[in-house]
């Protein structure tokens, strides 16, 4: 996309708990094709970071490659970002949530990135229920490479040169939840109403939080026959439920029809008020979310929405049980035991 | 077997025993000091003293038997010797995993493969011991066994870029596919120590068998123009001593380091001088800007040659509220790390990298050179587990009058000692364990050493060099050439 954005800010543009305006969690301009379901997802995240209040450097931005992948640098650039290798962006943001767990971890990657080359690193991360936040950008094709079907495209879906894709999806939101993810979400790109107070949440929860966002491809995926076209996801959507994101020590004010709503605590006190519309189903309940994904898929519909979390959420570092301390800041004193040890180390090797 | 029979009714006892009853036989016959066995049973079964009555008595059936069958002792005999004084024996990987331990390694992340395993075992087990708090169980240590080698790269890539030191261990199949985050890690400038225990190559190849066959492999991983630093330890305390360097080197260089061990040094237990460290040692953390100082320059560029030596600053994640962000990238950048493809820009930034490159000569750790002046037209040049082997060769050339000088290399790159010692000899024999000389080549590659000039004396049956294959290779093409 080739424009200008304007240098001038209104000097009475809204601003945080922390003093910050939004345009301080912006990025650089995307050169992303016009239109892009990517675009919507870093403003979503921008807005997500500015109502959060987050301090932009204590949080690090890390990707794959592909166009999803490039989306960090149009957001938070007061943040360090990484961009990886193909498909290996969980292996470093572990390993720098080793390094430091007082940040806050942010991982963007696609469906080629995630359902393919690195699924092994996708399916391991959740494993280990990583303390991070990891969005997926779907849109059911290689973009950069102009518009192959990726693994997560559905099998039927027409891609823009017309060839039928022969085989069948990998359903991402699904998997997850089926490998023991503790918070699992899909939404749309198009509807930000939802995507806004979901990130809110994940950033929240502790432990691996996976977004699934469908994001339409402008430029290779947005014909007739797809099915992760504007159009096509558009008239599939049905939501679990409406959500409010009440942060910590606010009051619930929005009142909802009795026995329809459900009040989730997440793990920094803050509240995720959803206004359930799907049947049967308890975002509590791992059977019900993977019944109520899988139902949806059947009737070709697009379940999105909160799908599933686990409020007690054991994440890495409390399962390793890593000192409170972020591991970076430890110094000689901290972690060499020093020439005595030697001494008797040496004694017992004779 | 009988005898077992008779002493013990328990059918595991019966079958267990029989080899301790042989053993306290051969301490007849061979005359060993007895108290050697009690003290070795001792330290065998501490914590389950009820086992050691029973093979002392196994043991003395057999000496018993050996009394009262045999005349005895032998022609051979068994005495208590000490010519090792404060030797310790050990294995190199025990060695690297207590290196990482004192050199402030936080992070570990490892894939298991033979013949690295009980680096990052060794490591585990030192943690246990001196990275946990005794009242609240809590580690000053994370260790991830990753899914795979890829991944464990990766981690320990992450785990330094957010300014934690960290580290792998692999062997040749696991450095093959590390390969591209070598490249990343080389070119976005990320320190990471890399411990190669080789084996026996190509593809699975022998893993239990020993060589020096990753030596090409290492010194370039990665697609595109790249080049990485290699250790050569050749005893446990230089595996000690060398893994702790390799962490100090790649933050100083801000670039991975391979550590180049071998089975044969890994695995098995070695005499070497005992480990020794300095109290007063500061972890050399490189170029790292901390919020004040970043406060007090004007603007950041993570890629900006400062100081003219090729290496750049680098900031941690959550330095600083405004400064020292930046984005790390495989992809080519400008000096303030934004995408480029402007051809200026990329060729500056492969300048500085190689201008780093030989920053990087005088900061690994020199050859030994063993003549203090030359005493030959001849020189061998070897490198790792080939030191001991090539040393008795030395002496024994030495001893027909055929003296070669020697030089052991410790480091790639290789500085200006390498290139005087080459230069300043007719011929210079290159011995190494592996089929297609790939030192020889390196050198060739790096120095433009004519080939002529190096001769190669090279083993790679699997097994260790020895010092008579070493001595005849030579001996043989030095008599070849005054005939």
């Amino acid at each position: 996309m080739t424009y200008l954005r304007p240098k001038f800010r209104h000097p009475d543009l809204p601003k945080n708990k922390l003093g910050y305006s939004i345009d301080f969690y912006e990025g650089a301009l995307s050169t992303l094709c016009a239109g892009c379901g990517h675009d919507s997802i870093s403003a979503g995240i921008i807005q997500a970071a500015y109502e959060m209040n987050v301090e932009p450097h204590r949080l690090a931005k890390l990707s794959g490659i592909g166009c999803s992948s490039k989306t960090p640098t149009y957001f938070l650039s007061n943040s360090h970002g990484f961009n990886s290798v193909h498909g290996r962006m969980p292996s470093v943001a572990t390993g720098a949530s080793m390094a430091n767990r007082d940040l806050i971890y942010f991982g963007v990657s696609g469906d080629g990135d995630s359902a393919s080359i690195g699924m092994g690193q996708f399916v391991h991360v959740i494993r280990r229920n990583l303390n991070m936040v990891y969005i997926v950008m779907n849109n059911g094709c290689y973009g950069l490479t102009k518009g192959q079907d990726s693994a997560t495209a559905d099998r039927g879906s027409k891609n823009k040169s017309g060839h039928t894709n022969l085989f069948n999806s990998i359903d991402l939101a699904s998997l997850a939840i089926e490998l023991g993810a503790t918070f699992v979400a899909q939404s749309f790109s198009g509807d930000k109403s939802q995507l806004v107070p979901l990130i809110k949440a994940a950033m929240s929860h502790q432990g691996f939080a996976f977004i699934n966002v469908i994001s339409p491809c402008v430029t290779f995926n947005n014909n007739t026959g797809s099915t992760k076209s504007y159009d096509f996801v558009r008239e599939h959507i049905e939501a679990t439920a409406t959500i409010d994101f009440v942060p910590e020590r606010e009051e619930i004010t929005t009142s909802y029809e009795e026995g329809s709503s459900k009040v989730v605590e997440l793990h920094d006190g803050s509240y995720l008020n959803l206004h359930k519309v799907a049947k049967g189903w308890d975002p509590m309940d791992r059977l019900s979310a993977m019944n109520a994904v899988q139902k949806a898929r059947i009737n070709d519909e697009i379940l999105t929405g909160l799908l599933y979390m686990n409020p007690e959420s054991v994440d890495l570092h409390e399962l390793i049980e890593t000192t409170d301390r972020p591991l970076n800041s430890l110094t000689e004193k901290d972690l060499c035991p020093g020439s005595d040890k030697l001494v008797s180390i040496n004694a017992g090797l004779r | 077997m009988e005898m077992c029979n008779n002493a013990y009714s328990d059918a595991r006892q019966r079958q267990l025993f029989k080899n301790i009853v042989y053993v306290g036989a051969l301490c007849a016959l061979l005359d060993i000091d007895f108290t050697v066995f009690e003290s070795l049973l001792a330290d065998q079964f501490k914590g389950k003293e009820k086992l050691i009555a029973p093979n002392i008595q196994a043991l003395k059936m057999g000496i018993d038997f050996v009394h009262e069958n045999f005349s005895y002792p032998l022609d051979i005999r068994v005495e208590r010797r000490d010519l090792l004084g404060d030797a310790i024996i050990t294995d190199g990987n025990s060695a690297c995993g207590l290196g990482a331990v004192y050199a402030g390694a936080t992070v570990a992340a490892w894939y298991p493969i033979t013949p690295s395993t009980s680096v990052v075992e060794a490591f585990m087990d030192y943690s246990d011991e001196f990275r946990t708090d005794p009242i609240t169980g809590k580690r000053n240590v994370a260790i991830i066994q990753a899914e795979d080698e890829l991944a464990a790269i990766g981690m320990a890539i992450g785990a330094n870029w957010n300014g934690a030191r960290s580290f792998t261990a692999t062997s040749g199949p696991g450095l093959s596919l590390m390969n591209e985050f070598l490249g990343l890690a080389y070119f976005a400038e990320i320190p990471v120590v890399l411990i190669d225990v080789q084996r026996t190559g190509p593809s699975t190849g022998m893993p239990t068998r020993t060589q020096q066959s990753d030596v090409l492999e290492a010194a370039y991983a990665s697609h595109g123009d790249t080049k990485h630093i290699l250790l050569f330890p050749s005893t446990p305390k230089e595996c000690f001593e060398m893994t702790a360097q390799a962490f100090d080197l790649s933050e100083q260089l801000q670039t991975p380091v391979i550590l180049m061990t071998d089975l044969d040094l890994g695995m098995n237990d070695h005499i070497s001088k005992p480990f020794e460290w300095d109290d007063s040692t500061q972890y050399k953390r490189g170029k790292v800007l901390d919020a004040a100082q970043l406060d007090e320059i004007g603007r950041f560029g993570r890629y900006l040659d400062v100081d003219d030596d090729g290496i750049t600053y680098r900031t941690y994640p959550g330095t600083h509220p405004t400064k020292g962000s930046f984005f790390t990238r495989g992809t080519s950048r400008d000096e303030y790390a934004a995408y480029t493809e402007n051809s200026a820009a990329y060729q500056r930034n492969m300048d500085r990298l190689i201008k780093k490159w030989h920053t990087a000569q005088d900061y690994v750790p020199a050859p030994q050179v063993y003549q203090k002046s030359n005493q030959s037209n001849y020189g061998m040049l070897f490198f790792g587990t080939s030191q001991y082997s090539s040393e008795e060769a030395m002496d024994m050339l030495k001893e027909k009058n055929m003296a070669c000088d020697a030089l052991r290399l410790k480091a790639f790159p290789f500085n200006q000692t390498v290139v005087d010692f080459i230069h300043s000899h007719e011929v210079v024999f290159v011995i190494e364990q592996n089929r297609d000389a790939q030192l020889k080549s390196l050198l060739m590659i790096e120095l433009g050493i004519n080939p002529a000039k190096l001769v190669s004396v090279l083993n790679y049956d699997g097994m260790p060099i020895t010092a008579n294959f070493i001595y005849q290779q030579i001996s043989s093409s030095l008599t070849n050439s005054r005939n």
